[in-house]
């Protein structure tokens, strides 16, 4: 499965902010793949959530990796900040390889660089 | 017996903000009973993000969220006991529980705070015929079992509920390989925040039908696939409209219900409304020295809000320790009362000379408003009028009373909430 394409098209693109829980729909017109105005976000955020939405949109991951010696226990991971959506599966295949050894922290890198994004992906949980 | 100044039931989010807040108020003695092996509760199965910006200024995942507030309770050394099992609370706060080690014994509790969080509404309570193959569950159980446990309870997926951890499960599924081919929900509007429905499902393509329910489900041993259909505004099927999908596993995200055997057992008040205790301004119930707070007292839709209702729990568990017997009789009370699109109110009675400077009244609407005014009313007297751009069953609202303001109207007997539309 393919990840939706999302593209700057000529006219309007309606979002919904995925900034903080409020949800704003934001409306965003665009011109030969140029923003032209970006309305009914309520802060700075949603404009810039906007903006990368139409022009390059990101998502944080979160997945589990195994827990050697600990078969029915997991350890979960998250990107340690935003990659571009189109890599979303490649991240989390990467880390499926992937078995660490307790003591596990959070914050710990878990593995970097994953799937060539430059980003690492990092423990959500302890486990001692 | 254990005797302890406050016991909380529960270490879920709810219970740890409790926990923390009474200490800080300078409680010494209080205990947290939690009946699974890590304190965190329902957190440590979110593995996804979008916890904590209220709190914290910054998205974290579950078990980070939870694992700050673990930190604390250790920090303050706060007492708690895993694997335990609450059975039972008399009405004179006498709690019976359970575990491995102690087997049956009980604790006397001047105070109690309820925090026992909620429970999945299971198959049984959906009608849906067929046989009981293996393949259906919870979404809640698949949560676990792929987030926790390491299993991917099924292939070939169909969830019914957009509720939130419906539509969570509707990507963890499909990232660990799973084909989800539907979320059917009943309502002719999703139960979920709008960005999951953005991240979850809009992000791989997953459909969304509306106004859609599953009406039968095949297969003896395994599921084989589910008869979804299209309902009417009564939700009554509409025949014609059957498609069978086939599909290995069923997820059920159809509610949640507070979980609130122990509630009723010691003769607290329930509102029909939320499944759980009627409160007043200090979230106590009506048997005196009993609080509620978190998902057991109202479902909420972020955990931020549990922790911040947890800690003015805890925070007025202590008081009425520190308090006691010098309690002040309770002056005339204030009835909220929820009309006009609202469901219900959190508190429902407001002692006006125990709140706190600003109070924060939690409701939910029962349907999608859009462009209209959330209007408070002093008796017959409106005093506020709040416009909110959208307003939906999803997403709970609050409004802020002001003591001070209640105070002008000393004959005030009941505060109506109610929305309204535009227009003037």
């Amino acid at each position: 499965m393919t990840v939706r394409e999302d593209r700057a098209e000529k006219g309007k693109r309606e979002l919904v902010c995925i900034g903080c829980p409020l949800g704003c729909m934001i409306t965003v017109t665009c011109k030969d793949g140029q923003i032209l105005t970006v309305s009914g976000n309520t802060c700075k955020k949603g404009d810039q959530y906007a903006r990368n939405e139409v022009t390059n949109p990101e998502r944080m991951v979160t997945t589990t990796v195994r827990l050697a010696d600990r078969p029915h226990e997991t350890v979960s991971v998250k990107s340690e900040r935003s990659i571009p959506k189109e890599k979303i599966f490649d991240f989390v295949k990467a880390l499926k390889m992937v078995e660490v050894k307790a003591p596990v922290h959070i914050s710990d890198v878990i593995l970097s660089d994953v799937a060539g994004t430059g980003v690492a992906a990092v423990a959500t949980v302890n486990r001692l | 017996m254990l005797s302890y100044d406050i016991v909380i039931v529960g270490g879920g989010p709810a219970g740890l903000a409790a926990a923390a807040s009474a200490r800080e108020q300078g409680i010494e003695s209080v205990l947290i009973l939690e009946r699974d092996h890590t304190l965190g509760g329902i957190l440590n199965q979110c593995i996804h993000n979008g916890f904590g910006l209220h709190t914290f200024k910054e998205e974290l995942t579950g078990p980070e969220y939870a694992a700050r507030f673990i930190d604390r309770v250790n920090e303050l050394g706060i007492e708690y006991k895993l694997n335990t099992m609450v059975m039972d609370i008399s009405s004179e706060k006498c709690i019976t529980a359970m575990n491995r080690e102690e087997g049956l014994f009980q604790i006397r509790a001047k105070a109690v705070i309820l925090a026992m969080g909620c429970r999945e509404r299971p198959r049984g309570a959906l009608n849906i015929p067929g046989y009981r193959p293996a393949g259906i569950f919870s979404a809640g159980t698949a949560q676990r079992l792929v987030n926790m446990e390491g299993y991917l309870p099924g292939r070939e997926v169909v969830i019914l509920g957009s509720g939130d951890i419906g539509l969570i499960m509707a990507r963890r599924m499909t990232l660990e390989g799973a084909k989800v081919k539907l979320v059917a929900e009943l309502m002719p509007y999703s139960g979920g925040l709008k960005r999951n429905i953005v991240q979850c499902l809009d992000d791989f393509g997953i459909p969304l039908k509306l106004s859609h329910t599953v009406i039968d489900i095949d297969g003896k041993e395994r599921v084989k696939g589910v008869t979804v259909a299209q309902v009417d505004e009564h939700r009554k099927p509409i025949p014609g409209t059957e498609e069978y999908i086939s599909c290995d596993t069923l997820l059920l995200s159809v509610g949640l219900i507070p979980e609130n055997e122990l509630s009723r057992g010691m003769g607290v008040d329930m509102e029909p409304v939320t499944s759980g205790p009627v409160v007043n301004e200090s979230l106590e119930t009506n048997v005196e020295g009993v609080f509620a707070c978190g998902n057991v007292l109202h479902v909420h839709d972020l955990v931020d809000y549990v922790s911040e209702e947890a800690a003015a729990a805890g925070k007025n568990a202590a008081r009425y320790i520190r308090e006691g017997a010098k309690r002040a009789e309770q002056a005339g009370c204030v009835e909220l009362a929820a009309e006009g699109g609202v469901r219900y109110t959190v508190p429902k009675y407001i002692h006006t000379d125990r709140m706190e400077e600003k109070l924060t009244v939690r409701f939910r609407v029962g349907d999608v408003y859009k462009g209209c005014y959330i209007c408070t009313y002093f008796d017959d007297t409106c005093v506020k009028r709040q416009k909110r751009p959208v307003m939906a069953p999803g997403e709970m609202e609050e409004i802020k009373l002001q003591k001070q303001k209640l105070e002008e109207y000393p004959d005030l007997k009941k505060i109506t909430i109610r929305i309204e539309k535009g227009g003037e």
